[in-house]
Order: C-alpha cells, then sequence, then structure tokens
C-alpha cells in the first residue's frame, strides 16, 4: 500500500522579515531570528527585468492597425461605455437582478487584447466584470442584455446572468463567479490548444483581488512547468471590492509574482488601448511558442464594485484624477489629433452605439422569459436524466 | 473471462479508451514516473508517453481546474485523486466549474471529465484520510457517480464514464485495489451507468450496499441464508442517477429492507434511498427500514475504535433478523 499522508506540516521557516505585525507598543525587537554566525549566507540575485507599455507610446501604425482598425477600437470602447451606463439604468428599473459589476473604465483592456488576438482560434477566460470581454469579442449588445434581463435572447437562455457571459462561438470560456477558481480552467483550455496542436492561446483575466487566491499561483506553477500558450493577466484596478492592493497584499507589484514561478512579466498601462495591445501582441506572440507569461494591467473602475457600492474606501479627488486619463478620451484624442477622421464622424459612431444599445433594451423587452421546462435543460448530456421530481 | 484485480480492471478501462480516443488522457500525482500511488496507472507511461500520462504537482485546485478547462476545449481528461480525501482542496473546480459550466453557459460547454480514485476508509490513516465522499459529489446536479465494488463493474463502468459527456465522479476503493474477480473478455466492455445490479436473488429481504459495503452485504445474506432465510443483495453501482425501480421492485417482493452505507450516517446516501423507498412503496413495508453506517464521529486511528467506527456485519445480520422479526 502506497504511503498516505504526504504532506508533511512545513517547519516554521526562520523569517527573513522583521516583525513587521508587532504591535506598536512592542518594547524591543524580537529575539534575533536567524543565528547569523552558524549560517552559511547565499546571495541569489532578485534583480528582474520585465517590460512595461507605458501610455501614450504606441502609435497605430506601429501596432499595425489601419484607420479602420482605430475606428472599430473606438466604437468598440464605446459600445461598452454606453451598454455599461444602461445596464446600470435597466438596474435601478429592477429589470435587472441580482449582482451586477461594470466594466466602465477598463474598456481599453478588452478592446486592446481582442485586437490582438485571432477570435475563434484564441481563448479568453475572465471572471465576473464579463460584460467588456465579451462585447469585445463580438458578442452582440442584444444577447448579453437579454441574459441580464433573464430572458430566452440571452447567451445563455437567461441561467447564467451577468457574471456568467459565455461564447463558443468568440472563444468566451465565460463570465466566472468565484474569484480566481476560472484561472486554472484558463491554463487547462492552454493544455488543451497545445494538446491539439491548433496554435491557439489562452489569455485568463482575474482581478488584483483574485491574486490572492491559491488557484492564481498553483495555475501560475503549472502554466510555467508544463510551458503552455497561455497569458495570465491581472487587471489591476487598485481595489478588491474595498480593499486597496497594499491592504491586500505583501506584494504589491505583481510582476514579481511571476518571478517565483519562472514566467516572463510585464507592467501595462491599462487606460491606453495602443499600450494594451502593443502587450499583448508580444505576450501572445510568446504564448503561440509555448512561452507562458504573466501581465499586469494597471486599471481603474470608475463605478463601485457592484450596484450596492457606497465607495467610501476612496476620495471623490481619486476618482475625478483617473477619469482625466479616461482610454475613451485618450483615444478619440489620438483620432483627432492624427486626423484619422472628424468630429463628426465620431460622433455618428456615437449615435451609432447609442441606438444598439438602445436597440438592445428594446430586444430584451421583448424576448420571452424562459419556460420552465428550462429549468431541467443543459445540466446533463442527455435529454432523460432522471431528476428527482 | 479473466482474472484480474481491481486495478487491473481500471487500467485496462483507461488502457482501452485511450488507445480507442487521441483525446483521452490521465493526469494526477504519481500517475507516470512512479507508476501510480497504487500501481493503477502501472506501465501506461512507458505505453502512452509523457503527453498522455502526465504527472502533477501535489497541486489538487490546479490540476483539477486545468482538467475542467481541457475538457471545455476538446479532450477527454481522467484525473486521478490518489484519494478522494485530497479532492477537498478541489472541490470548488469539481462542484463550481465541473458541475455548472454547461447549465451557466446555457448548453455551449460540456466538461467531459473523469475524476478518480479511491474513496471511504481504509484502517488506521486518521481522521483525514478515511472520508467517504459520495453523499457530498451526489447532491450536485450536473455531476454522476459511480462506485464499483468488484473489477467487472469497475471496468465496463470507468470505460462509461470516460465516454460520457458530462463530469463523473468515479470512486474507488484503497482496500479493494487486490480483490480479484472475474472480468468480461468482450472486445468493448461498457456497462451502462445509472442500472443497478442484483448481486443475489432473494425473497425475504432486501439488502442495498455499495462499494466495499457490499461485500459485508453479500457476508450477511450468506450467514442468512444458512439460516434458512433469502437475502436480497442489490449493489447500485452508479450512485447518481440513482436506480430506484430496482430497489423498489426488490421490495415490493421482499416488504423489507436493510441498507449497508459507509458514509457518516447523517445525510448519506442511506438517508436519501430510505426517502425515496418510503416515497415509492410505503404501504410495500412491514419493517421499518434500518442503515447500517459508519459511526456519527470522525475517524479514529486507534485500531480498536477504528474496527468499532466502521459499518459491522455483525450489525447488519441483526438488523436484516430485525426487519424479518425473527
Amino acid at each position: 500500500m502506497a504511503k498516505q499522508t504526504r504532506k508533511t506540516p512545513a517547519k516554521p521557516a526562520a523569517s527573513a522579515k522583521p516583525a513587521s505585525t508587532a504591535k506598536k507598543a512592542a518594547p524591543k525587537p524580537r529575539t534575533k531570528e536567524v543565528d547569523q554566525e552558524n549560517v552559511v549566507p547565499q546571495s541569489l540575485s532578485l534583480n528582474v527585468e520585465f517590460a512595461t507599455y507605458p501610455a501614450e507610446t504606441y502609435t497605430h501604425g506601429e501596432l499595425g492597425l489601419s484607420v479602420d482598425d482605430v475606428l472599430s477600437m473606438y466604437r468598440n470602447m464605446l459600445l461598452q461605455r454606453r451598454f455599461e451606463e444602461r445596464a446600470a439604468q435597466m438596474y435601478g428599473k429592477q429589470k435587472i437582478a441580482g449582482f451586477l459589476h461594470l466594466y466602465i473604465g477598463q474598456e481599453a483592456i478588452s478592446t486592446g487584447t481582442a485586437t490582438a488576438i485571432q477570435i475563434g482560434k484564441d481563448s479568453i477566460i475572465t471572471a465576473y466584470r464579463d460584460h467588456g470581454h465579451g462585447l469585445a469579442l463580438g458578442m452582440t449588445a442584444n444577447e448579453c442584455m437579454a441574459e441580464m434581463f433573464g430572458k430566452v435572447g440571452g447567451s445563455s437562455h437567461g441561467k447564467g446572468g451577468s457574471m456568467h457571459f459565455f461564447s463558443k462561438e468568440k472563444g468566451l470560456f465565460g463570465g466566472h463567479g468565484i474569484v480566481g477558481a476560472h484561472v486554472p480552467v484558463g491554463v487547462g483550455i492552454a493544455f488543451a490548444h497545445k494538446y491539439k496542436e491548433d496554435g491557439g492561446v489562452s489569455i485568463s483575466f482575474y482581478g488584483d483581488g483574485a491574486a490572492g487566491q491559491g488557484s492564481i499561483h498553483e495555475a501560475s506553477n503549472l502554466a510555467a512547468l508544463y510551458e503552455l500558450p497561455a497569458i495570465l493577466v491581472v487587471e489591476n484596478n487598485q481595489y478588491a471590492m474595498g480593499t486597496a492592493v497594499h491592504r491586500a497584499f505583501a506584494e504589491t507589484e505583481f510582476t514579481r509574482h511571476a518571478i517565483g514561478y519562472n514566467m516572463k512579466a510585464a507592467l501595462v498601462d491599462g487606460m491606453d488601448v495602443f499600450s494594451v495591445c502593443k502587450a499583448m501582441q508580444d505576450h501572445v506572440a510568446l504564448a503561440r511558442e509555448n512561452k507562458p507569461s504573466m501581465l499586469e494591467i494597471r486599471t481603474y473602475r470608475y463605478r463601485g464594485h457592484s450596484m450596492s457600492d457606497p465607495q467610501k474606501y476612496r476620495t471623490k479627488e481619486e476618482l475625478e484624477s483617473k477619469k482625466n486619463q479616461d482610454p475613451i478620451i485618450r483615444l478619440k484624442a489620438y483620432i483627432l489629433e492624427h486626423k484619422l477622421t472628424t468630429n463628426k464622424a465620431l460622433d455618428a459612431i456615437d449615435e451609432d452605439v447609442k441606438q444598439e444599445v438602445l436597440a438592445s433594451v428594446e430586444f430584451s423587452e421583448q424576448s420571452p422569459v424562459p419556460e420552465l421546462k428550462e429549468i431541467y435543460e443543459h445540466i446533463y448530456a442527455e435529454d432523460d436524466y432522471p431528476y428527482l421530481a | 473471462m479473466a482474472i484480474l484485480q481491481y486495478r487491473e480492471a481500471l487500467r485496462a478501462a483507461m488502457t482501452e479508451e485511450m488507445e480507442r480516443d487521441p483525446r483521452v488522457f490521465l493526469m494526477g500525482e504519481e500517475v507516470a514516473e512512479y507508476n501510480g500511488a497504487y500501481k493503477v496507472s502501472e506501465g501506461m507511461l512507458e505505453k502512452f508517453g509523457p503527453k498522455r500520462i502526465i504527472d502533477t504537482p501535489i497541486s489538487e485546485n490546479g490540476f483539477c481546474g486545468l482538467g475542467v478547462g481541457a475538457a471545455m476545449n476538446g479532450l477527454r481528461p481522467i484525473i486521478e485523486f490518489m484519494t478522494f480525501n485530497f479532492s477537498f482542496v478541489a472541490i470548488d473546480q469539481i462542484i463550481n466549474n465541473a458541475a455548472k459550466m454547461r447549465y451557466m453557459s446555457g448548453g455551449q460547454f460540456s466538461v467531459p471529465i473523469v475524476f478518480r480514485g479511491a474513496n471511504g476508509a481504509a484502517g488506521q490513516l486518521g481522521a483525514t484520510h478515511n472520508t467517504s465522499t459520495e453523499s457530498i459529489y451526489a447532491t450536485i446536479p450536473g455531476l454522476k457517480v459511480i462506485a464499483p465494488s468488484n473489477p467487472d463493474d469497475a471496468k465496463g463502468l470507468l470505460k462509461a464514464a470516460i465516454r460520457d459527456d458530462n463530469p463523473v465522479i468515479f470512486l474507488e476503493s484503497e482496500v479493494m485495489f487486490g480483490l480479484k474477480g472475474e472480468v468480461s473478455e468482450a472486445a468493448d466492455y461498457v456497462l451502462p451507468i445509472g442500472k443497478a445490479r442484483i448481486a443475489r436473488e432473494g425473497t425475504d429481504v432486501t439488502i442495498v450496499a455499495h462499494s466495499k459495503a457490499h461485500w459485508i452485504a453479500m457476508d450477511v445474506a450468506e450467514q442468512l441464508e444458512k439460516e434458512g432465510y433469502s437475502a436480497e443483495v442489490i449493489d447500485p453501482r452508479t450512485i447518481r442517477p440513482f436506480d430506484i425501480d430496482t430497489v423498489i421492485q426488490s421490495i415490493k417482493k421482499t416488504n423489507r429492507c436493510v441498507i449497508i452505507d459507509e458514509s457518516n450516517p447523517f445525510a448519506s446516501i442511506s438517508s436519501e434511498i430510505t426517502y425515496q423507498i418510503q416515497e415509492r412503496a410505503f404501504d410495500y413495508l412491514d419493517a421499518p427500514i434500518i442503515r447500517i453506517t459508519s459511526k456519527d464521529v470522525p475517524a479514529p486511528y486507534a485500531k480498536n475504535l477504528i474496527d468499532y467506527y466502521m459499518p459491522q456485519a455483525k450489525d447488519a445480520y441483526e438488523a436484516c433478523k430485525r426487519v424479518m422479526y425473527v
């Protein structure tokens, strides 16, 4: 019989840290924790070079993007913005229930990524703040809005809701509700791409809050250990619900988390869609050679964590200062500065997007609610599973 | 018929399915170079190579989630738990991701995956290494749960589980890995999931028992036969979906039922079976149903205590006599 117990409890390691947890009035330092005279010192360099992708550094030409591409990116970001604004309104009217997490402020990440990948061949998985990624990949406003209305016209027939957008056709593997739990799944999607040799890569998005979950660390290790075509992306919007990053992490530089897993890392300004696009282009290329990486994309969530968030954890001044870096305003300024189109044409895009979102609300109103028998559908592969009545 | 150990039957099932379908792979702790912690996968690395027989770090949440993602993206993983006690650090991947993905995605994504490994108590291993997990997993819609008691069922049902398009929990047993039995040599031996087996026909009392408790039932039936009583022994084989029809038909004949279930008693498989029997065959019962389970405590270490903890053949025998009023 094989040995049973294999997890020997780790002995408490001699901590290299001073007593940082000591209370204010601690009279003396604790007794020395390492007997310096009786150890053999070793040094390990922790100087790590990593790429950064700052804002306002790249032009669309350098990224291989046409004018049409840029205008399409602008339209897509605007679609996400207007969609979310309308969703908030519909939540207020109680057309949408449950939890609603808005992506406003983070649109450069979804659009920048969708521009850099091959939609249909590559795979995306994300957490519950998933509307932006869905719309960026080409899910329709209709199917997304109707999903939140709980109608059959929704992407999951109204059985998933705001947190569970899926599109097999577009390579969106969800919309997931348990913080961090989907990242091992994203690594498994990468595993299958490599196993099938289909050339696809898998990108897993998660928030800064998730970076403390064990699942992220296990997934990071497996991605690097098995050399998978995976990119792990921390969308660092500074707050895990109401807990600021510095209150949750001993190491707040997430790029340094990658060091422990021997992965390349990069720091990206998530308020500039070109910076995100460039970072993704580079790291997707690495992933296609089975070199996994971790990106920290710094962004900012303008709205509360969910609709019930009073936002007492941050100041109005902080919020206003971030709004000055708005990714949509930034791209608009770029377009006008480079004379890619006229202000009038941009206004027309704005109007077009507004109508598309309004139409999605109308579609969702008209779409029927699921029939009660649908409660028993899409659980097992077979239709005749003997459910208990 | 060939005589195989339980572990050999499992290996034969995996080997045949991997030969049949290149999407099937085996992943888990010590499954490859070590040849399996319990030698279930012995020789498979040599046969299939490291692309398909994959050792993992001790990282159950990570590699179970990996399996779910691989299944969503077109593969058919077999994930081995050294024992199901270790599935608890991965239970979120099983319950929230594997079981619910099809539903949340409105049927867009399926998760054809098998989580398999040893379940239940196996002696003086202490409290954390002796858990019967079947009622925990069987309560979750979206999962199927299988617990075969012998090599033949192990082979036929594991092949079925690997071909199934749903996530399947496949519960084996450390103390049965060496159990020998006849195994069908039929070319493609696949048994139906969700069908119980009447292991022994009888007329006086129905004994329902799965996995290794099945062998207690068989011993008790033999003892009763010597005294002139005829017990019908039903091995459910599959826990979810549960073949209640076979049990009900038997009770309509015997009018009495004893359930032997290695789980802890509260909210166990025996609780559920008892409920379903009273719902569908109340008027056929001539005596209250009695269940024999493990004790309602964590598994102890001391030899005399763990022996006392387990469901006892003596208690099952007396329960049968009691429901027969003899």
